[in-house]
């Protein structure tokens, strides 16, 4: 009961989190308002995790409170509501854009969607620069962050002048800025 | 189909086993990765497929990586592909995050563990800034008026007016459709 109690309630999270920022809030309300799951304080130590690990936040989500409600099959449950919402909606798209994407009118659609990809990602990119060199105050506390200002610029350089892996660069500015951080 | 070679299939798994267990900071970091590995590496998809695909994953619901993944491993590779595409990119943080939820609270209070995620934060940063310089160049090199300017709207709207993306890719994809109208009423010519 308790797994079908859980699929349900990550369906509800994959099928309403849309364009992938709205993850956390729906979360909260599924695991801490609606089913006591998890209490504030948990919820907050999960956000804090789903941040510091890979993945999406709703599949990161979904483990931590299916394997502490259910066990690991209380986590592939969770998992799978999490993600077959989306699964559906994309193969559903994806015919649609096989089928119809060489019509002019598609391609002046996906002409107009580019850029816009493009700024998301650029957005994104941005937020997450600010918080590397001004940390969660933002660029209007002033002090830069010297040892992260340096790190983006070698990381930038090793990408873009040396065609270096981007894993190897994440790797390396976490292994170098790592030791800095410990050391100063 | 049943043809193809079991390789594509490995190297399909793996490749987003490994970039998704490298996926610090939600899908906008998996898309310049994906990018880097699909388009540039594997040349298995052109960059304006991969900006479709990008699109498509973000219209719709659920984790952008994820969707993403879905639409890239069923263009490689059909269903199994996708199929096999999910499983490489949910597989990661379900088991990271079954090792560290049984021992959370010693991970999260972790200094070096902090310092690390810390030092990464500005290669992260630098992986997206590098790919997004490659793509913006590319919608630049166009000399599309129309393009840049949603380009920069969009960027203004999401960044300063916390926008959620998914009406910046409404409204984007609507100017695109209404230019196509236009031009067709205006030259006359049915496609």
């Amino acid at each position: 009961m308790i797994l079908l109690h859980l699929f349900w309630s990550f369906f509800q999270v994959g099928l309403f989190s849309v364009g992938g920022t709205a993850a956390l809030p729906l979360v909260q309300e599924q695991v801490v308002a609606r089913n006591g799951w998890l209490t504030m304080a948990e919820f907050t130590d999960l956000a804090t995790i789903s941040e510091m690990t890979p993945g999406p936040i709703a599949i990161n989500a979904a483990t931590f409170v299916g394997i502490r409600l259910a066990g690991i099959p209380g986590a592939l449950v969770a998992t799978a509501g999490a993600v077959l919402p989306g699964c559906a909606v994309v193969a559903l798209l994806a015919w649609v854009y096989f089928r119809y994407r060489s019509l002019r009118l598609v391609q002046s659609v996906l002409d107009g969607l580019r850029p816009a990809v493009v700024a998301l990602i650029a957005s994104a990119g941005l937020s997450i620069l600010v918080l590397a060199l001004w940390g969660e105050a933002g660029a209007a506390s002033g002090g830069v962050n010297w040892i992260a200002a340096g790190l983006f610029l070698a990381a930038l350089l090793a990408l873009r002048r040396f065609r270096w892996s981007p894993i190897w660069v994440m790797l390396g500015a976490g292994v170098l800025g790592g030791a800095a951080y410990l050391l100063i | 189909m049943n043809q193809r070679p079991r390789r594509v299939y490995r190297t399909l798994f793996f490749s987003f086993f490994y970039l998704s267990a490298f996926t610090f900071g939600g899908g906008y970091v998996m898309l310049p990765l994906m990018q880097k590995k699909f388009v540039d590496q594997l040349a298995w998809l052109d960059e304006r497929e991969m900006l479709d695909y990008a699109a498509i994953a973000q219209s719709a619901p659920g984790a952008v990586a994820v969707d993403a993944s879905i639409l890239v491993g069923y263009r490689v590779a059909g269903i199994p592909g996708a199929a096999l595409a999910v499983l490489g990119t949910v597989l990661p943080p379900l088991l990271i995050l079954s090792v560290v939820s049984a021992c959370y609270s010693a991970f999260r209070d972790n200094p070096v563990v902090s310092a690390v995620l810390r030092g990464m934060q500005a290669g992260v940063a630098a992986v997206i800034c590098d790919v997004v310089l490659t793509l913006g160049r590319d919608v630049a090199a166009r000399r599309d008026l129309l393009s840049l300017g949603l380009m920069a709207a969009a960027f203004l709207v999401t960044y300063f007016g916390g926008l959620n993306p998914v009406w910046s890719l409404l409204a984007c994809g609507a100017v695109g459709a209404i230019r196509a109208l236009l031009a067709r009423r205006k030259g006359g010519a049915r496609p």
